[in-house]
């Protein structure tokens, strides 16, 4: 019963949340354009139910979401801050693209791959940790930069991945997958006859919420997961009781840097975007912050936060050009904001359930 | 020898930023607070003063006055650093907020924030402001002739107004933390805040004091980041806020160790940047796309830093800790 207690106190949190976030957003539309601001937060509440193309754009946009929702979600449960799940998805993508392109290897083993080339930049900030004591905000970070510009000049000492080898397009992308290896596409699964061919939906959001269910089983339901957790709630405490905390940090990095990468893999072996060599640090990454703070970091929640950010991120873009879909971030960071204080509101929340179930009681 | 004094004045450039910015961190750590915001404060400081600069030079005034409206530009950019700084402070002192994801959420909302409101003001899609060139310091500004010798490239080819604010804070910096009671109370709340309370200090007030000050910096810094890259503001500052924190760290917590480290820094950004066009590096023949390689540098430069010098870090010991008058 207290348990229940407890995630409903957490669900009507992120609830506040996302209502003041909105709000917010509202507010600043109408101070730059109050004649279409009505217009814009409907075009961005409703665009992804508008049509099935939509539709499907917002699945194939929250699987990767929700793979860094559950990386950073699984780092803050071993006590650690992943911001660095931008660097692991970019080098994962990396992976993915270099089994599709370089190996001719089928979607699943260029999935797996993925997960390896996470695991990878997810060890760094882990061992950085426990060898050394540097703070792994700082490791993850410069991590982020490292594997960005690695991944530019990889693909640029790699003439063979880029399109221009294909003889289409230009150096300053991969080739398209449909041209170099058709056999590494996500399958469809049948899915594009439900969504009116949608080129946008494939199997990838079902792989994304059973790696969520997984996570749910090792966090909830291992002995591993219960020392992971448990150097989370107290790092000397769970010394004390005979936990290797320094294993439990860098393994705890490990798998959440798979989960990002796996992340990257699943969103460019769609075959309907290709890697563009980057200036500037992937966001997918950073948007799977609000997407476990929003969750509580509990992966099955993880699911559902992820469709959101999701939703209005494909509202986001539908704005333009009346409104910059950066309005989006700004409802996002306002909604970070305030989970940032959760604990606040979820004492004063609930001491009101509390004050409820007395008057209940006595009725 | 003019590559030397190109490379010699880029390097303060750069430096100038970083030293700005890192002491933000320093003052608000010693208080207390981990400030992850300096990066989202720099954004807010620099579309502030880009924003004052352009009006000035659509108005006529800056080219007539540069730099006065040079400072003014400067100092709109500290204030706004400061009013942003505020958020991060409430959230981590009031309302004992995780500070990590507090400055990520500031982190998040400054260039989104940026952008939309250089649309707004500018246009669609027009999402660079423009520096007005005419903020540089040359000979002419001091009514001397024009001349190119080393000694003038080195002094005027890259001066502007922040260099000098830059030296006159840090110095500022040094006294006001080592040399005054201020300084003391500050270092005291982020080691011991419960000590600190039990003399009479407002723990409260002094962490307070911590993140306004490093607002106003950062928002300097962010600024001063814009004119060193020179080629206008893109609602970005390129992560030189955490580059700061690393700087910081580095530094130790210190004011001079602080300045070497952001020369350190600041140097191999120069070569990271502008690698091409120094004679004496290997330009690696056999690979394309080097630079990536340079611009990879500073950061691993940091990393391998950061694990000599982390063994024995002069942390201040209370950092990240919400302090509650009620615990001990």
């Amino acid at each position: 019963m207290k348990k229940n207690n407890q995630m409903l106190v957490g669900i009507i949190s992120s609830v506040i949340s996302i209502a003041v976030g909105l709000l917010f957003g509202f507010i600043l539309l109408l101070i730059l354009n109050p004649a279409k601001a009505g217009m814009g937060m409907g075009t961005m509440l409703t665009t992804a139910f508008s049509n099935m193309d939509q539709f499907g754009k917002m699945f194939y946009q929250a699987a990767p979401l929700l793979m860094c929702g559950l990386s950073v979600g699984f780092a803050f449960k071993t006590g650690l801050f992943n911001i660095g799940a931008s660097g692991q998805y970019t080098i994962g993508a990396f992976f993915a693209l270099f089994g599709a392109i370089g190996l001719q290897l089928p979607w699943w083993a260029c999935l797996l791959l993925s997960c390896v080339g996470g695991a990878i930049w997810g060890i760094f900030p882990g061992l950085f940790k426990a060898l050394f004591n540097v703070n792994e905000v700082i490791t993850s970070i410069m991590f982020n930069w490292i594997g960005m510009y690695l991944v530019n000049l990889l693909l640029a000492n790699m003439p063979f991945m880029l399109s221009a080898y294909y003889g289409v397009g230009t150096t300053d992308r991969t080739a398209a997958l449909s041209d170099a290896n058709p056999s590494a596409i996500i399958p469809t699964g049948g899915l594009n006859h439900i969504f009116g061919n949608s080129s946008w939906i494939n199997i990838s959001m079902f792989i994304a919420v059973a790696v969520a269910i997984l996570m749910w089983v090792i966090l909830d339901k291992t002995i591993f997961g219960y020392e992971l957790k448990a150097c989370g709630f107290n790092k000397e405490a769970s010394r004390y009781a005979g936990i290797n905390a320094n294993r439990n940090i860098v393994l705890s990095m490990i798998i959440a840097g798979a989960l990002s990468g796996l992340g990257g893999g699943i969103y460019y072996l769609a075959g309907t975007i290709q890697y563009v060599l980057e200036k500037s640090i992937l966001s997918m990454g950073f948007d799977g912050i609000p997407v476990a703070l929003l969750a509580n970091s509990h992966p099955i929640g993880t699911i559902f936060s992820a469709l959101f950010i999701s939703y209005i991120k494909v509202g986001g873009s539908a704005m333009q050009p009346n409104f910059s879909s950066e309005t989006i971030n700004i409802i996002i960071s306002v909604i970070i904001y305030l989970a940032a204080f959760a604990l606040l509101t979820k004492i004063i929340i609930a001491k009101f359930l509390q004050k409820s179930d007395k008057k209940e009681v006595k009725a | 020898m003019s590559v030397l004094a190109n490379i010699i004045s880029l390097t303060v450039i750069f430096a100038v930023p970083l030293l700005l910015v890192a002491l933000g961190g320093m003052y608000s750590e010693h208080s207390g607070v981990i400030n992850l915001a300096l990066e989202g404060i720099m954004v807010i400081g620099a579309l502030c003063g880009c924003f004052l600069l352009r009006s000035f030079d659509l108005s006529g005034f800056g080219p007539a006055h540069p730099q006065l409206a040079m400072f003014l530009a400067v100092l709109v950019a500290a204030v706004s650093g400061m009013i942003f700084s505020l958020l991060l402070a409430f959230a981590a002192i009031n309302l004992k907020a995780d500070q990590t994801i507090g400055g990520t959420a500031l982190n998040i909302f400054a260039p989104a924030f940026a952008i939309v409101i250089t649309w707004a003001v500018q246009g669609q899609g027009q999402t660079t402001i423009q520096i007005p060139t005419w903020i540089r310091i040359t000979q002419e500004t001091f009514g001397m002739e024009k001349t190119d010798g080393f000694f003038a490239t080195m002094f005027f080819k890259y001066q502007y107004l922040t260099t000098f604010i830059a030296v006159v804070l840090f110095i500022a910096a040094w006294l006001l933390m080592y040399k005054t009671r201020f300084g003391l109370r500050l270092r005291a709340c982020g080691e011991h805040p419960q000590a600190a309370d039990s003399v009479g200090i407002n723990v409260y007030q002094m962490r307070y004091a911590g993140v306004i000050i490093s607002g106003f910096l950062a928002g300097i810094g962010g600024l001063a980041y814009v004119i060193a890259v020179g080629s206008g503001f893109s609602s970005s500052v390129g992560g030189y806020g955490f580059l700061a924190l690393a700087v910081m760290i580095f530094g130790n917590w210190k004011p001079f160790n602080i300045l070497g480290s952001a020369f350190i820094f600041a140097l191999f950004k120069v070569i990271a940047a502008y690698n091409s066009s120094i004679p004496f590096l290997p330009k690696f023949e056999g690979l394309k796309d080097q630079s990536s390689l340079y611009q990879m540098l500073p950061y691993i430069v940091t990393m391998i830093v950061l694990v000599f010098t982390s063994k024995n870090s002069k942390a201040p010991k209370a950092e990240g800790i919400p302090y509650d008058k009620g615990s001990r």
